[in-house]
């Protein structure tokens, strides 16, 4: 079927059977291979993107779905000489090995911020209607739909606090 | 161009020169950002199954669901499905991932289904979509074959004990009669998985000179080579493999995997590229995981806590025809004196998918219940832990006399305590609310090898380049080939460039055992203290006066650029490192120790890890950033051992039950601390000259008994049956009243 | 995945006539439908996208309650000031499951409409009487540590896999639907089905039947509590979990609405263990009353064996975390 898809500020048009995934058409059709297949279940988080500002599992929906969305993929966060801020932190804080489940992390890390400035509450979040800051538990746990074999969870949630303080600061 | 001359090491004897702490240019053993991390973080780093060669299909494996002979298909019926290009069913694919360094093909298909989820065809379409369905819809027949077993321990599973594998020195049923205090238990460890996040990919395309280039994930390339020119019948120099970035291997990528076989078939059958990438639940099936074990550990001492008797008898599983078994007590052998040893090891041939070498092989699991078990002796012996470990540091190999290369076994212990706290306590002292709160410890320690390995340094007036077949599988290869040779020849790191992952390039070690890093950066090494000769023969100077910084070589007090040096020349290095005495005639090993700090639910048995430390010597810590982050990384695998991970196997055909990363439980961000790790300065001159040696898995051995060993401390329960899932441990609440 | 016609429904009543056609699939979220689409455990032959309606939005309703849109994510509900506060069991429910992308995807309508996890059901090469009727229960006698302990049959051991419809049920939520002859609303106590010798028939709609809201009464007040027990501290199923609307007056129990996941095919209820509650001064024993009612019937299969005294503690801890502080 013929759609399009707004990708990182550009529109694109397709031809695409209706079982693509939003993950295979920004993989396989679009030559965006930076967000990662990892499962193709929603088990691991390396396929997050951000869609209309909410980050999710590219793989678990269609891509016919999203016609008119405005979608992000970390290509469209920053470019190997012009790094996001969270982007230029995972290489500082080593935040990453093999490199695969990275670019889901850095999008779900991305939003997930947006989440905790909404002053949306997470699971571990003592008193619901609280203010949320964003401690190492509360990255933590928002964090842990993404899975990280190498076990970067410590590198990953030091990049997250520095740019959550510069945020703060800011 | 210049000519290539090489520089041969055949590695018999230590290296007391230290050359690398009299170089200049400051950037080994720092905390450098990986090179290639700005390509990682931006999605710029291309994996296996990301190029799109013009006229690529795709392929999809077909799994078989039950074991014997495969008598048909309905193949035809496929072949008209909408797409479909292909359906291969050739005797040629393999049923498992080969084992890491085979250099051969793995055990072919042969018209047999050996286990429950071996892939017997592959599909080959126009399109993803097209191919996955298709499929899904084939059906291969399978005859029954006769009865099997699935279970090691059950009756009647085959069970072989190879003879070289089995230890006895003194007498240790008499050990166990006479102690002050002993223990005999049996502990279990379950059937595991390498669970990269990268899954098996491969893109194979073959050339009009009958030549195939395939880019896959793999991390041994030379050794993967070979494999698939014998799986083809091809010579290997018709072979070519691309592994530029791999997406996490820990054992899964040593070995040829079926997807790499079925793609450079399907391509050559149908005169296209082909992509073949495993879906989840097939990487789980059709790669070798690690063998559950059961082992039974005997533990004798006298009054004062000195060891005086151990035992380690192994029982292991493995598919019919695979070599590799899990060498569970490899550090058993050196790691505590004691005169009286037993060690035994037995392989129960059963029809579970082929086990292979995941992280650390062997003290992963070996090292991790035997330090569960010297906990309970020393518990029983009424001595602290720690202090009991000190009473029994050995001071050469037990078994062979050899000596140490070096041995900072009570260095680690000591420190790590001290950067702990560690103290002594009861069980069930801490509380609070419903939350048990105790802590534990283990040592670490692994073996250390090297292997062959070659490295091409290519020099130039404004920087270097490194080049060979070497794999990056997130252990920072790129970083720590990029920094020796930085060091070595005196430019800043942005000056050398390092190119990976191509077998056309020279053959290097490749990753895996933590080989990797000591074996090609000494190959790194040698090419460039070869260019550091030839740069002193042409400036005049003696190799050991000449300092290089900068791009800059100042010799008694002259400054001359290497630019002026060189001109336009390229100027090439070979290293060559080949292993020899020096890894045989001493005990090389790391060593390390990990502490724990737990809370336990008094109602439910769950426990989480709240605190851990990790501290380790392994020789010259070549890159403080990447060598700590392969360190946390061991230390939650041990988590993942002591808590969450464990395969499920249906009792009745053996096949993997919980074969997705919803229901195969890796340690998620939350279950993880902010973990503490620290390496204690150490050269090792017997390692090779760099004094390094590997880092990435010593931290996995021995980390998941610091947990468990914490769970007793808090809740008085002890789980001998890894993982330490919240039912157990619930079950000795209760049992404890 | 087999290939399907993609329908993109523009109102309800399109979406309804079109969902009754043979083989179709509504899809909004799509995280549990397509999991299971990619594995041809489900393989309909139209999806009819129902992302385009005008069914999201929460209200509050006359009596106090909220109707929240079968489309509103679980992400919008959980962070809803108002659930927050009138409702929090059903936001901490919510914050258990899954993982923030899953959360910011999945719909109110389809979280009810999940299928199990159990292993063999997702698995084509295993025998299941949920994904092909007939062909029996590999789990009985293979690995079934997951799975029910009540309301099973000889047929199915499957159990629910929603964290959310357990709170739900808690709070005597209903749901609204719409079908080709209208609308109707249905408790969630009578929404879903045991397996008996059906267990592919897993709820009380007809086929085309769209949920277009759920219902939530007035604000129960009272302690809220979810507590959720599995294998890892995140991004995982439950084991066992307890919904709890409990309120003390005068040192007695006053109100209990209870309700429990991981323990049967649908999210758990039983209206004799809140009865055996109320009036009662709280104490363990009186916990431990509760969970023998409630435990009366359960049966383990050999893995999940344990799911039996997890319960009990589990239920025990709640009780009286729950009538602790109020007291």
């Amino acid at each position: 079927m013929q759609l399009q898809l707004d990708v990182n500020g550009e529109r694109h048009a397709l031809d695409l059977d209706p079982r693509t995934s939003l993950l295979d058409a920004l993989r396989d059709h679009l030559g965006l291979t930076g967000s990662k297949k990892g499962c193709d279940h929603g088990q691991c988080g390396a396929c997050t993107v951000i869609v209309e500002g909410r980050r999710i599992n590219s793989c678990l929906t269609l891509a016919c779905m999203h016609e008119g969305d405005e979608i992000t993929t970390v290509e469209g966060l920053g470019a190997p000489d012009d790094l996001s801020p969270l982007q230029r932190a995972f290489v500082e804080h080593d935040g990453y090995q093999c490199g695969y489940c990275t670019p889901g992390q850095i999008c779900s890390a991305t939003a997930m911020l947006g989440e905790i400035e909404k002053g949306w509450p997470s699971n571990v979040t003592e008193d619901l209607e609280a203010q949320v800051e964003a401690s190492i538990e509360e990255i933590s746990e928002r964090m842990s739909g993404n899975l990280c074999r190498c076990s970067c969870y410590p590198g990953i949630v030091d990049a997250i606090r520095q740019v959550a303080k510069e945020e703060a600061g800011a | 161009m210049s000519l290539e001359t090489t520089r041969q090491l055949k590695h018999d004897t230590p290296d007391h020169d230290r050359r690398l702490d009299g170089m200049a240019q400051g950037v080994l053993g720092t905390d450098m950002d990986r090179p290639e991390g700005p390509l990682k973080v931006s999605g710029r780093a291309t994996y296996a199954a990301e190029s799109r060669p013009e006229g690529m299909a795709h392929g999809y494996l077909v799994r078989a669901a039950t074991i014997g002979r495969i008598t048909g298909s309905n193949a035809e019926a496929i072949r008209a499905m909408p797409g479909v290009l292909h359906v291969l069913e050739d005797e040629r694919m393999i049923r498992n991932a080969a084992q890491g360094m085979a250099g051969q093909s793995p055990v072919q298909k042969q018209g047999q289904s050996w286990y429950v989820g071996q892939p017997v065809a592959c599909v080959v379409a126009e399109t993803f979509e097209q191919a996955r369905h298709a499929a899904q819809a084939m059906m291969v027949t399978i005859e029954p074959d006769g009865t099997h077993v699935f279970d090691a321990e059950a009756e009647g599973a085959e069970i072989d004990t190879p003879e070289k594998k089995q230890v006895s020195q003194g007498d240790l049923d008499s050990a166990m009669a006479q102690a002050a205090f002993s223990i005999d238990h049996d502990y279990h460890t379950p059937s595991m998985s390498s669970a990269a996040m990268e899954p098996h990919a491969s893109i194979a395309q073959w050339d009009d000179e009958g030549r195939v280039t395939l880019r896959g994930s793999y991390q041994l390339l030379r050794f993967n080579k070979n494999e698939l020119a014998d799986v083809l019948g091809v010579a290997p120099d018709k072979v070519r493999i691309l592994s530029p970035y791999v997406g996490g291997g820990f054992g899964s990528k040593l070995g040829l995997a079926p997807e790499a076989v079925a793609a450079a078939l399907a391509a050559q059958a149908l005169g296209r590229p082909v992509r073949v990438v495993l879906h989840r639940r097939q990487v789980f099936e059709t790669v070798t995981r690690r063998s559950e074990t059961k082992q039974r550990i005997r533990l004798a001492c006298d009054a004062d806590g000195k060891l005086t008797g151990i035992g380690h008898e192994n029982l292991v599983s493995q598919l019919p025809g695979e070599v590799f078994s899990e060498p569970v007590a490899q550090g058993t052998h050196f790691q505590y004196a004691a005169p009286n040893r037993v060690v035994g090891h037995n392989i129960a041939r059963i029809r579970r998918s082929a086990a292979g070498s995941v992280r650390a092989p062997g003290e992963a699991v070996g090292v991790t219940a035997f330090e569960i078990a010297v906990d309970e002796l020393a518990k029983s012996a009424g001595i602290d832990p720690l202090e009991f470990r000190l009473r029994n540091v050995p001071d050469k190999h037990p078994e062979n006399g050899k000596p140490f290369s070096s041995s900072t076994m009570e260095a680690t212990l000591r420190e790590g305590a001290r950067r702990f706290g560690w103290q002594h306590s009861q069980p069930r002292q801490r509380r609070e609310g419903e939350w048990w709160i105790g802590t534990g410890m283990a040592g670490a320690v692994r073996v250390n090898m090297m292997i062959e390995a070659h490295a091409r340094v290519v020099l130039t007036g404004t920087g270097a380049r490194v080049e060979c077949d070497m794999t990056d599988i997130g252990t920072g290869s790129y970083a720590i080939l990029t920094q020796v040779a930085a060091e070595m020849l005196g430019f800043a790191p942005a000056q050398v460039e390092t190119v990976l992952g191509d077998t056309d390039l020279p053959p290097a070690s490749g990753s895996g055992g933590s080989f990797g890093a000591a074996s090609t950066s000494t190959a790194v090494y040698l090419a460039c203290m070869e260019l550091r000769e030839r740069l002193a023969a042409k400036i005049g100077v003696k190799e050991t006066e000449l300092t290089l910084k900068d791009g800059v070589a100042t010799h008694e007090n002259r400054q001359t650029p290497l630019a002026e040096v060189l001109g336009d020349e390229e100027w090439r290095a070979l290293g060559h490192l080949k292993p020899g005495r020096a890894g045989r005639e001493v005990r090389q090993a790391t060593w390390g120790a990990i502490f724990a700090e737990v809370a336990v639910s008094d109602v439910t048995g769950e426990t989480r890890v709240r605190r851990m430390d990790g501290t380790f010597a392994a020789g010259r810590i070549l890159n403080l950033k990447t060598a700590r982050s392969q360190c946390h990384g061991g230390m939650i695998w041990g988590i993942g051992l002591a808590l969450t991970e464990a395969l499920e196997h249906d009792p009745r055909d053996g096949h993997m039950v919980n074969r997705d990363l919803a229901e195969y439980h890796l340690p998620v961000n939350l279950d993880v601390p902010q973990l503490g790790v620290h390496f204690i300065e150490e050269r090792d001159d017997w390692a090779n000259p760099l004094q390094a040696k590997g880092i990435g898995e010593l931290s996995i051995c021995g980390a998941g008994a610091a947990v468990v060993n914490a769970i007793e401390n808090a809740c008085g329960v002890r789980v001998r049956r890894l993982p330490a899932t919240l039912d157990q441990v619930m079950e000795g609440l209760i049992a404890q009243g | 995945m087999r290939a399907f016609d993609y329908i993109r429904a523009g109102d309800t009543a399109q979406a309804v006539r079109e969902g009754a056609g043979q083989e179709t699939r509504f899809i909004a979220g799509g995280t549990n439908l397509l999991d299971l689409m990619k594995l041809e455990v489900m393989a309909p032959e139209r999806i009819v996208d129902i992302t385009r309606l005008d069914l999201g939005g929460i209200e509050e309703t006359q009596d106090g309650g909220l109707r929240i849109g079968a489309l509103v994510t679980n992400s919008d509900l959980a962070a809803d000031a108002r659930v927050r506060r009138g409702w929090p069991v059903l936001s901490r429910a919510l914050l258990a499951g899954a993982s923030g992308q899953l959360r910011n995807k999945a719909t109110t309508g389809g979280n009810l409409l999940q299928r199990t996890r159990c292993y063999y059901f997702y698995d084509r090469g295993e025998p299941c009487n949920k994904r092909e009727p007939g062909s029996g229960c590999a789990a009985m006698g293979g690995t079934n540590r997951i799975l029910a302990i009540l309301g099973t049959s000889e047929h199915c051991i499957a159990t629910h896999p929603s964290d959310m419809a357990v709170a739900m049920r808690a709070l005597g939520a209903r749901v609204e639907v719409e079908g080709q002859d209208g609308t109707r609303e249905i408790a969630l106590d009578a929404f879903y089905r045991l397996p008996a010798d059906t267990p592919h028939i897993e709820t009380v709609l007809a086929p085309g039947e769209l949920i277009t809201a759920v219902i939530l009464p007035a604000p129960a007040g009272g302690r809220q509590i979810y507590r959720k027990v599995r294998d890892r501290s995140s991004y995982a199923f439950a084991l066992v979990s307890v919904a709890a609307v409990v309120e003390v007056e005068n040192g007695r129990i006053a109100k209990a609405q209870l309700a429990f996941g991981g323990l049967g095919p649908m999210p758990w209820r039983d209206a004799k263990v809140e009865k055996a509650l109320v009036g009662e001064a709280p104490s363990p024993a009186l916990f431990d009353r509760a969970a023998d009612i409630l435990l009366a019937e359960a049966r383990g299969h050999g893995g999940n064996d344990f799911k039996i005294p997890l319960t009990r503690r589990t239920l025990a801890a709640v009780l009286s975390q729950a009538t602790e502080a109020a007291a």
